[in-house]
């Protein structure tokens, strides 16, 4: 019998009734949508990640002294001079933790701020925005004048710097500092977001810092990023490398991200379920057809149909069934996926594995939800249609 | 010439009752034959052996020479599909698909190209005078219609037996005569037609009549 046959006498029994074809069709349908839906949406939000990344910039490493190295090493005053010589480096900064205690005033108890000495390059470097005020110059550098990190600015309460009123004041060690800046959120550098930044010779004049970097920023040509990242402790440090750590922050910034899109297994679990009970549907329709459809299967045997073509019929039956499903799946998640990623400004990435694994494994559901009830018809005996 | 050579068939069903008990039967080409009996005197069961819908427990049935036991699925479907035309009492007619398609069903498993089926299914249809009623779905038609229609589906493929179970069973009086007429001229152009009936007159009115009782031959009349 030719396909187009073949394929014709399964539409049949989907044409003649079709609200119970839509119902188990509608099951398998959920399935694959879901599925579709819970792997497109992680990778969506994945890809929407790197895309911010990209946009912060992935090529920053980050290089801290190693604490409890004995005896102490911190990282050399010339740190950052000695970092820029390296060929494809394009910016560097450093701060420095002064160990002062940030209060909103001298009444009050330490916030656990961090006070940070700050060189005049920084914002370049770790690609932050001034949101408020400005960042510090060569001028308020010498002076007792401090830029707020955007979560230290909540915390003491200063949330704007209105122009032409009179400048809020905090205190760190025991020297009042005027504010005169306020840093936008810096993503990949957190701790500068819980910190308040003073310039290098203000920290050393007024809170006794002894002039060593204890973070560096560097920034440097993204194709050449691994060659830096190798030389960079040897770079600053090169009596003692060892005592230098090097960092990537995008590259934790991923990794926690990738942990929390492992909740999608649990919901790529459900979606399997949910496509078992939509396979029990089609497997159902199928059987109860058989039942129903005695006679039919009577008469087509009558009529000359071999045992292998009932089998074929009924088949073809419960593959476009779960096909068709599959398909208002497939596009159901689509739909899903889109729209959501649409909402949330993410790019749409569907994985192109649960997608095909929609569209086959509905039509693999069709085949296992109609061998049984096609074999029982094909059995029938012909005389069923005289009786 | 011998057609269907039925020999000392017997069909027995598990639990002992025996629905067909030795019966030999020979029909030959051209012939139209009434099997008359009371229900559930077996004749229902002899034309299901000799259609082939059911293989008696012991004895032979030959269609055209050919002992039906030997052959396989395959085979026995194409026999059925060729040379064989079943007429029901209840029509068994698929709702969802106009006349034309379901006498074209017929020609399906008979392996008729497609663009060849229409044109032959048209063609059945017109010899049983429903050419116009080609479009109609079985809903739309009348009793006797669709009986019609069922006669048209058996004959599409020029089978040369046509095996019909009480084809007037569901219609009234003088459509029946009617699809009786139909069946006589059909025997008249050349088809062998073995006729299941319980009504007497009926079977008077036909060239022969095998009666059976209890799943044996009573008496076997020619006229």
């Amino acid at each position: 019998m030719n396909p187009v046959d073949l394929l014709g006498l399964g539409l049949l029994g989907l044409r003649t009734r079709p609200g119970r074809a839509a119902l188990s069709g509608l099951g398998i349908a959920i399935g694959i949508a879901t599925m579709i839906v819970v792997t497109g949406l992680p990778a969506s939000g994945q890809a929407a990640l790197v895309e911010r990344l990209s946009a912060l910039g992935t090529n920053t490493l980050q290089a801290t002294a190693q604490p409890d190295v004995q005896p102490p090493a911190p990282l050399p005053e010339s740190a950052v001079e000695m970092v820029r010589r390296i060929g494809p480096v394009t910016g560097a900064s450093a701060v420095a933790n002064t160990h002062a205690a940030v209060r909103r005033n001298d009444r009050t108890e330490p916030s656990g701020l961090t006070a940070l000495a700050a060189r005049l390059d920084l914002p370049a470097a770790i690609q932050a925005r001034v949101r408020s005020g400005a960042w510090l110059n060569a001028a308020t550098a010498n002076f007792p004048a401090v830029v707020l990190g955007s979560v230290a600015a909540a915390r003491l309460g200063v949330t704007d710097l209105p122009r032409g009123a009179a400048a809020p004041q905090v205190v760190i060690g025991d020297r009042r500092f005027t504010v005169v800046g306020i840093l936008g959120p810096t993503p990949l550098t957190p701790d500068i977001d819980r910190s308040v930044l003073v310039g290098w010779p203000a920290a050393k004049s007024e809170l006794g810092f002894d002039g060593h970097p204890t973070v560096l920023y560097v920034r440097s040509d993204e194709a050449q990023l691994e060659a830096v990242r190798d030389v960079l402790a040897e770079t600053i440090s090169p009596e003692r490398p060892g005592a230098v750590t090097v960092t990537r922050p995008s590259d934790a910034l991923a990794a926690k991200r990738a942990t929390e899109s492992s909740f999608s297994v649990l919901f790529l679990a459900l979606a399997g379920v949910a496509l078992v009970i939509g396979g029990i549907g089609v497997a159902n329709t199928m059987v109860v057809s058989v039942l129903e459809r005695r006679s039919e299967i009577g008469l087509r045997r009558a009529l000359g149909a071999t045992r292998g073509q009932i089998r074929g019929q009924f088949l073809t039956e419960a593959v476009v069934l779960a096909g068709a499903g599959g398909l208002a799946g497939t596009g159901l998640g689509l739909a899903a996926t889109v729209g959501y990623a649409a909402w949330q400004g993410w790019p749409v990435v569907i994985p192109a594995g649960p997608a095909g694994f929609g569209a086959g494994g509905a039509v693999v559901i069709g085949v296992l939800a109609g061998v049984y009830p096609c074999v029982r018809a094909a059995r029938l005996a012909p005389r069923a249609a005289l009786s | 010439m011998t057609l269907v050579s039925v020999g000392h068939a017997s069909v027995r069903y598990p639990g002992g009752v025996t629905a067909l008990d030795d019966v030999s039967l020979d029909i030959d080409r051209g012939e139209l034959t009434a099997i008359v009996g009371p229900s559930g005197s077996g004749k229902s069961t002899l034309l299901t052996v000799i259609g082939t819908l059911d293989r008696p427990t012991s004895g032979t049935v030959r269609i055209g020479g050919q002992d039906v036991a030997t052959l396989r699925d395959r085979r026995l479907a194409a026999l059925r599909a060729r040379e064989i035309g079943f007429v029901f009492q209840q029509f068994h007619l698929a709702d969802g698909l106009s006349a034309a398609e379901n006498v074209a069903t017929g020609l399906l498993y008979a392996g008729v190209p497609r663009r060849h089926r229409r044109e032959r299914a048209l063609h059945a249809l017109e010899r049983v005078g429903l050419a116009d009623r080609a479009r109609h779905r079985p809903r739309e038609l009348s009793g006797g219609e669709k009986q019609r229609v069922a006669i048209a589906r058996a004959l599409a493929n020029g089978p040369s037996l046509v095996l019909a179970d009480e084809p007037t069973g569901a219609l009234d009086t003088a459509t029946g005569r009617t699809v009786l007429d139909l069946m006589r001229r059909l025997n008249e152009e050349g088809t062998t037609i073995v006729l299941i009936t319980h009504d007497r007159d009926i079977a008077a009115a036909l060239p022969r009549q095998v009666e059976i009782r209890d799943g044996r031959i009573v008496s076997d009349v020619r006229r």
